[in-house]
């Protein structure tokens, strides 16, 4: 086979002009354009809780009908099932071939530590946090291209343990805790006020989706006040059946996640354990504040399938979309010079989240924010949070000086500790 | 460790296998005598749970509560066993001694039944209600208070295993079912229907799936995923036990359901890994099972 010079020519010329027009082309279009590529849970344990995140980012993105500062907001969904990898794997597929502009997301701890390292492989893209509540994210060794507008797990216990040991007269709690890292994050964030105040801590740690705790209770000491439960979902759920099956009357104090849909909407003889149960957490389902009403209502409205009152990682990545969309609007969407301006505008953001608290970043781009304290209540029939009591501006350092904190050491199974006296 | 605590955790462990054990003997009727290699097991499981379920829910709200779970039962069995001969007639009925294939069909089956769980009754999890009777705590000598509901799962695994070595020892169907088990194509020379025995044994063994996926799900909450667990667990038992021996699923399950509860509380976050250990020790020093008869 020979070659056809010549006629190759002008039809290499011809395909040259039109690829050169094309990149121009979409140069042009690109610059109207604002790809936002998000990641969240809709397959694995927390598939129902990233559902309803995608629910509220829609309803953030349907509000400003999908344009900022005039241009077009084109918004690409990923999914992870809560695993680092797959996490990553799909932050670098949103990256390399979606080519989006900025990354809401990922829902779960280990997840949100991923794609913190991986953020900081990254020039001029960003990436804001979905719901992931994991301390050390933003705590040590945090990256510059790494936003979080959604308190942590730490943060979200504030105020609990002294409500424990003041309020409730708890001098001594059986901690009934899964085993991994966000728990680990919740528990120091408790036994940071309360063995402080002098109470003291039984832990009792089960692995994740542990269905059978019958040995667990058994282990719960005779002379403990409350029990602490830092569980989710399905491990929850058995948990609190199983207590009540053998009779088990001590009070219940919940982690931010153990009040959550899952446990509230499911049906099953735990209910009798519920009432009356505290936690802490950034979010309430009763609250009176205006905003939130607003919130929920639309969320009705917009979502009639979806839950009776947002998830704790609706409003999560509700409000880290909000804030990604108020800066690019003070910026007018310029997402140039490795988007300097952006990020600038992004770190300096300050409004108010659905609850009606305010919320401004630290030094690490970690949100400063309110936090709740809830109890449940029957409420006509539906089992609800409600909010009694606001910590407010809660630090990531608890109010602490940030090196004394950090030299309190990683939340662990073993840190902090303050045992019962034999 | 005071005595109360170890006898607890030991009634913990054996109440448990009772559960393995209802679920388990399905499987061991269906794997271990018919040799019909039954990977969705744990999906028949679910399915009990979830039709069980669906029938429990309203007849739970009206003036007929308190039978409720009885009917949730019956529904569950019924639904399951009718899957289970379908299941046997259309898919693995002709295939019988294809493993490899009954295997992959099984395993398409499980994944498309937890899917339609999915699309029709949603991604929530959910708890049967116990009638009254059966729900609260005993006082147990030497433990204390007790859930009442764990000393019925020992007492209906019990009469599971009683009434299922009386089929197969006392019966005429258990005859022709052990007879099938040798030699298929003499039972057949003999004018037994033998797709018809096999159907029969294939719905009995859904059916004590479905009955323990209602009672599982009166236990533990029941949610997506956890057909993989059970069917797991119901491999563990039967290879530890010895396959198709009514006796060695119930070794095995109290075997799996004592680890399970003494390693949560030596070594809770490595637990998992000893039911493993007990499954590997077992085929490295009696493959054919603690109570298996060995193959020739």
């Amino acid at each position: 086979m020979t070659l056809p010079h010549k006629g190759s020519r002008p039809a290499w010329a011809l395909g040259t002009t039109a690829l050169v027009l094309a990149l121009s082309a979409s140069q042009v279009l690109a610059q109207d354009v604002i790809r936002i590529g998000s990641i969240t849970t809709l397959e694995g344990p927390f598939a129902t809780g990233g559902q309803d995140a995608y629910r509220t980012m829609e309803m953030a993105f349907e509000a400003v009908d999908y344009t900022v500062a005039g241009k077009t907001i084109e918004w690409i969904r990923e999914s992870s099932d809560a695993t680092p990898d797959v996490a990553l794997a799909r932050a670098r597929k949103l990256i390399e071939q979606d080519n989006v502009d900025i990354i809401i997301g990922p829902l779960s701890g280990a997840e949100g530590i991923a794609l913190r390292d991986y953020s900081r492989t990254l020039e001029g893209r960003t990436i804001v946090n979905g719901s992931s509540g994991a301390a050390d994210t933003t705590l040590r060794d945090p990256s510059p291209n790494f936003f979080r507008f959604n308190t942590e797990g730490t943060q979200w216990m504030a105020g609990l343990g002294t409500h424990a040991y003041n309020d409730m007269g708890a001098e001594h709690v059986a901690l009934v805790a899964a085993d991994y890292a966000f728990p680990y994050a919740q528990v120091f964030g408790f036994m940071h006020e309360y063995c402080e105040l002098g109470g003291a801590v039984t832990k009792l740690w089960s692995p994740l989706n542990t269905t059978d705790f019958s040995s667990i209770i058994a282990q719960i000491p005779s002379d403990a006040d409350a029990v602490l439960l830092i569980q989710g979902g399905t491990d929850a759920l058995a948990f609190l059946t199983q207590y009540a099956e053998v009779g088990g009357d001590l009070p219940i104090i919940g982690g931010s996640i153990t009040a959550d849909q899952t446990l509230l909407s499911a049906r099953g003889p735990h209910q009798r354990l519920m009432e009356g149960m505290v936690a802490a957490g950034p979010i309430a389902d009763l609250n009176d504040d205006p905003e939130w009403l607003e919130f929920v209502a639309n969320y009705r409205e917009r979502w009639p399938d979806g839950f009776d009152s947002p998830s704790i990682h609706a409003f999560n990545y509700y409000t880290n979309t909000i804030a990604v969309l108020q800066a690019l609007e003070e910026v007018g969407g310029d997402l140039s010079d490795n988007q300097a301006a952006f990020q600038e505008a992004l770190a300096n953001v300050e409004f108010t989240n659905p609850m009606g608290a305010n919320v401004r970043l630290d030094d690490n781009r970690q949100a400063i924010s309110d936090i709740f304290l809830t109890r449940i209540v029957n409420d006509g029939g539906t089992m609800r949070t409600e909010a009694f009591g606001r910590t407010e501006d809660v630090s990531q350092t608890m109010g602490m000086d940030t090196e004394a904190f950090i030299a309190l050491g990683s939340p662990s199974r073993d840190n902090p500790d303050c045992p019962p006296a034999r | 460790m005071s005595l109360q605590f170890i006898l607890t955790v030991t009634l913990n462990g054996l109440t448990l296998a009772a559960l393995y054990f209802i679920v388990a003997s399905g499987f061991s009727l269906i794997f271990g005598l018919m040799r019909t290699v039954n990977m969705a097991h744990g999906a028949l499981y679910m399915v009990g749970a979830y039709i069980g379920f669906a029938v429990f829910d309203p007849i739970y709200g009206s003036a007929w509560y308190s039978y409720a779970w009885l009917i949730a039962i019956v529904a569950g069995i019924a639904a399951v066993a009718i899957l289970g001969v379908v299941m046997q007639v259309v898919f693995l009925g002709w295939m019988q001694g294809q493993e490899l294939r009954q295997a992959l069909v099984t395993i398409g089956l499980s994944i498309i039944i937890a899917d339609q769980l999915l699309a029709n009754f949603g991604g929530s999890p959910f708890q049967f209600f116990a009638p009254d009777m059966l729900f609260g705590p005993v006082q147990v000598p030497g433990v204390g208070r007790y859930p009442v509901f764990r000393l019925f799962q020992v007492g209906l695994a019990v009469a599971v295993g009683v009434g299922l070595w009386l089929l197969l020892n006392k019966t005429r169907l258990g005859i022709m079912v052990r007879a099938g088990v040798d030699d298929r194509q003499m039972l057949a020379a003999c004018g037994v229907n033998v797709p018809l025995v096999a159907a029969t044994v294939f719905a009995l063994g859904a059916a004590l799936a479905g009955l323990g996926g209602v009672i599982g799900a009166t236990a533990q909450p029941m949610a997506l995923g956890v057909d993989a667990r059970f069917l797991l667990i119901s491999l563990v038992v039967v290879i530890v036990g010895g396959m198709g021996s009514i006796g060695g699923t119930a070794l095995g399950a109290i075997l799996i359901g004592l680890a399970e509860q003494w390693g949560q509380v030596f070594f809770p976050t490595y637990s998992v890994i000893l039911t493993f250990v007990i499954m590997a020790a077992v085929l490295a020093i009696r493959p054919q099972g603690l109570m298996g008869r060995k193959i020739a």
